[in-house]
């Protein structure tokens, strides 16, 4: 582990400097999340920054999914969660009754744990988004958003010849680069990742975490992950949740190399957790 | 469980104990057992299923054939066409016309020139009034053919149809070889001797062994056939017999006619059909004239008061047109209050009270429904009684619940995640369950609704409620014409009187599994065309 988190200091610690100047593109503030009386999260504050990948990290049940559910309302369709607090997204808060979660989704896109491709053709699965939220004027315009969504996700090659061919019919990794593809398709400004490589062998993960990497020059990306080399790779920020509270957030650099609180210290260590 | 163990260990590891083994031991006996009980079970259901299908079948079989008499006739436009119109209407309505072109073809060949009227009714009496309906109607259609011959058929009543089936009375045949006339006239007795010196014993054993089967006063009746002439025993010796004449031509007979008895174990007292009629029915059929032929009019025509021309067309049409009520109701209102319920209602006591209410409305019985109906449907909003609409209504109803609740598992075994997958790319709740959730949904939905329509073209009870018990002898065109369905027919059938509607009602279960089939069928091809796997 030791091994990476140097690979990784050496390889983007200048890229880091620039992100550090970037604008907050999400910030969240005091968000309170109870699933009936129970609280799942404690008052947790988190900028997140624009063009850069922030991981959140922590044991499991520490509410890093429930956090990353509140940035697209998710969290609204489950009837017994409730969330306090005030998240903005550039600027404007999205909790207002002015906001219509169906809108923000359009901006916040979302990629889940397991690939969940809709049983539809590969094309549908693309399509669907930008004909929902009539992005494209015609079929040759549709085609096109369809081709650079999975050009981005670095699919287009390997399923180019067959559009037409169910999603639910590739492998698990590709499945998951077509959510991703699905998710970049409706043009997105942040994209939440639920622990996306869970589910993945490590070669397919390989490649999603190439994919993030090449996706941060475009979006803000948050992603949950339970793997620490994976946060160390992939991520410029890292979040460190433990029992639904927010314990030590800054540059994945120190946190990983210097942290300040002993209870981050032990579970990147490999203490707990 | 094959990999060789290490050499280090001992023949019989530590786990395996004495005592292991005979817990393992008791663990496989009790796995077969349970393995058995299943077979068992398994083993009754198909054996009661074989069971209902051959005995439905053996019954029913005799439903779908039936004997007919072809006979050719000029169609006297006097007795045909009185008014001399051509009007197809007063020609089909010209029932008893026709009757008389049938009759009289049969007077002239059977009866002498001064029968009394008992006679006639007892020759005309082997067609019922209605059996030249068809035609009456097929002349209608051409009303051209009204004065050419032409050669029809017509069913011979339901006794004789089922004589000719073999029923009606045990009977055996005796082959006498050549008789011979000796002494007496037609009008008195006729004695004849017997070429064969047992003929005459082999009728008086025939005639001894039904008496020992029949009960108390049951007289075995020996008919004797000469050539054309048709004889019934009255004395019979072991190479003499006295006879009396019955029906056929009225000659005496020849000296060595070769002659065939036939032993009836009910004297005709105790038939339905006479000596005469049987003598009657056989001289036609020796002259090729009765054939048995396939009994499309079980399906063409409507109820009949006579079993021969009763069909299930104004039924089989009459289910069609209550199901199709059914199913407008039944599907569209299930499979949205399923989707609301799973979908969008609130998770709070309401709904628990609403989903509970659901779960026992489906075990109400279905005779309750048939009342709901007949107070609210033809009481209070004034719909006409015995009418597919109603019926159908009253059906949708019982099947609600059933199409509520299978619908609902359907939505539910969808996996969340592909709401979560609309959801993410912003699709409004609306449009996740519309686009992805229903869709997936559709077979396990379509698989209830079909089996709901199946529970509800079995049902008979609420149907009586509402007054589709009534006789129905029209196909209906329209839900709000009167109707009755399969399931009360059958019940209707059953209850008739004559041996007849035996294998009629069998006929007519037969239609009502044949329409389930075709219902389940289509539920499958169905699920198959729907169903996608992920």
């Amino acid at each position: 582990m030791d091994g990476n988190v140097e690979d990784f200091t050496e390889t983007t610690t200048p890229r880091q400097a620039e992100n550090m100047a970037e604008m907050i593109k999400v910030d969240c503030r005091n968000i309170d999340v109870f699933y009936d009386d129970k609280q799942a999260i404690f008052d947790v504050s988190l900028p997140i920054q624009d063009r850069a990948v922030t991981s959140l990290i922590g044991p499991s049940g520490c509410g890093k999914s429930t956090f990353l559910r509140c940035i697209n309302r998710m969290n609204d369709t489950i009837e017994i969660a409730k969330v306090r607090g005030k998240i903005y997204m550039d600027g404007a808060d999205i909790n207002d009754h002015s906001i219509d979660p169906v809108l923000l989704r359009s901006r916040v896109g979302m990629v889940f744990q397991k690939p969940n491709p809709f049983p539809k053709s590969i094309y549908d699965n693309i399509a669907y988004g930008p004909r929902i939220h009539g992005l494209a004027a015609g079929k040759h315009e549709l085609d096109g958003i369809v081709e650079s969504a999975l050009i981005k996700a670095g699919l287009w090659d390997e399923v180019k010849d067959r559009l037409t061919a169910p999603g639910t019919s590739l492998s698990g990794g590709q499945q998951q680069r077509l959510c991703i593809a699905r998710a970049i398709a409706v043009s997105p400004e942040v994209i939440l990742m639920d622990e996306p490589c869970s589910a993945l062998d490590p070669i397919a993960t390989a490649r999603i975490e190439e994919l993030i990497d090449e996706l941060r020059e475009r979006y803000c990306i948050v992603i949950v992950t339970h793997s620490m080399q994976q946060a160390a790779r992939v991520s410029q920020r890292t979040a460190f949740f433990h029992l639904g509270k927010l314990v030590e957030y800054g540059d994945t650099e120190r946190i990983f190399t210097n942290p300040e609180d002993s209870r981050t210290q032990d579970y990147i260590t490999g203490r707990f957790g | 469980m094959s990999s060789p163990a290490p050499p280090n260990a001992s023949p019989q590891g530590s786990f395996i104990t004495e005592e292991a083994l005979k817990r393992l031991k008791t663990r496989h006996a009790a796995e077969r057992r349970f393995k058995l009980y299943g077979q068992v079970a398994i083993g009754i259901a198909v054996v009661a299923l074989v069971t209902l299908l051959i005995s439905i079948f053996g019954q029913a079989s005799s439903a779908f054939s039936r004997h007919v008499l072809t006979f050719d006739t000029t169609l006297e436009a006097a007795q045909v066409d009185p008014s001399g119109t051509r009007d197809p209407g007063a020609i089909e309505r010209n029932v008893s016309g026709f009757n008389l072109l049938l009759q009289d073809e049969l007077a002239a060949q059977f009866l002498p020139e001064d029968a009394d009227r008992n006679l006639q009714r007892e020759l005309y009496g082997m067609f019922t009034r209605l059996a030249v309906l068809p035609i009456a109607r097929e002349t209608a259609d051409r009303p051209e053919t009204v004065g050419t011959r032409q050669s029809f058929s017509v069913a011979l009543a339901d006794d004789i149809d089922l004589y000719l089936k073999g029923g009606v009375s045990n009977r055996t045949q005796v082959k006498l070889g050549a008789i011979t006339p000796v002494s007496g006239s037609l009008e008195d007795t006729v004695v004849v001797e017997f070429g064969r010196d047992t003929a005459g014993a082999d009728i008086a054993n025939a005639i001894e062994r039904f008496r020992a089967q029949g009960a108390g006063d049951n007289e075995p009746t020996a008919l004797i056939q000469m050539g054309q002439t048709w004889f019934r025993a009255t004395d019979i010796t072991d190479t003499t017999a006295s006879l009396a004449y019955v029906a056929g031509a009225r000659t005496m007979p020849g000296a060595d006619t070769q002659g065939a008895a036939l032993v009836l174990e009910q004297g005709q007292e105790n038939r339905t059909v006479t000596d005469r009629q049987l003598a009657w029915t056989m001289l036609l059929k020796d002259q090729g004239r009765i054939k048995s032929v396939l009994n499309t009019s079980l399906f063409t025509n409507s109820d009949s008061t006579y079993p021969e021309l009763a069909g299930t067309a104004a039924a089989i049409v009459g289910s069609l047109l209550t199901m199709m009520v059914t199913a407008l109701l039944a599907i569209p209102v299930g499979i949205f209050a399923a989707v609301y319920l799973e979908e969008f209602a609130p998770k709070n006591r309401m709904t628990d009270l609403i989903e509970v209410n659901i779960n026992n409305l489906a075990a109400v019985p279905s005779i309750v429904f048939g009342l709901l109906g007949a107070a609210v449907f033809i009481n209070f909003m004034g719909l006409p009684r015995s009418v597919p609409l109603v019926g159908g209504l009253v059906l949708g109803l019982l099947v609600l619940p059933t199409v509520i609740i299978a619908s609902r598992a359907a939505l539910k075994s969808v996996p969340p995640s592909i709401r979560d997958a609309a959801l993410g790319v912003g699709a409004s709740k609306t449009q996740s369950v519309f686009h992805h959730v229903l869709p997936l949904a559709a077979p396990g939905i379509l698989t209830g609704a079909i089996i709901g329509m199946a529970r509800a073209i079995g049902e008979t009870a609420p149907l009586l409620l509402i007054g589709m018990v009534a006789f129905v002898a029209e196909v209906p065109d329209s839900p709000t014409d009167e109707s009755t369905v399969l399931p009360v027919l059958i019940y209707k059938w059953s209850t008739g009187a004559e041996r007849a509607w035996e294998p009629q009602t069998a006929a007519a279960i037969i239609v009502l599994l044949v329409f389930l089939v075709l219902m389940n069928l289509f539920a499958i091809i169905l699920r198959r065309r729907f169903e996608r796997r992920w």
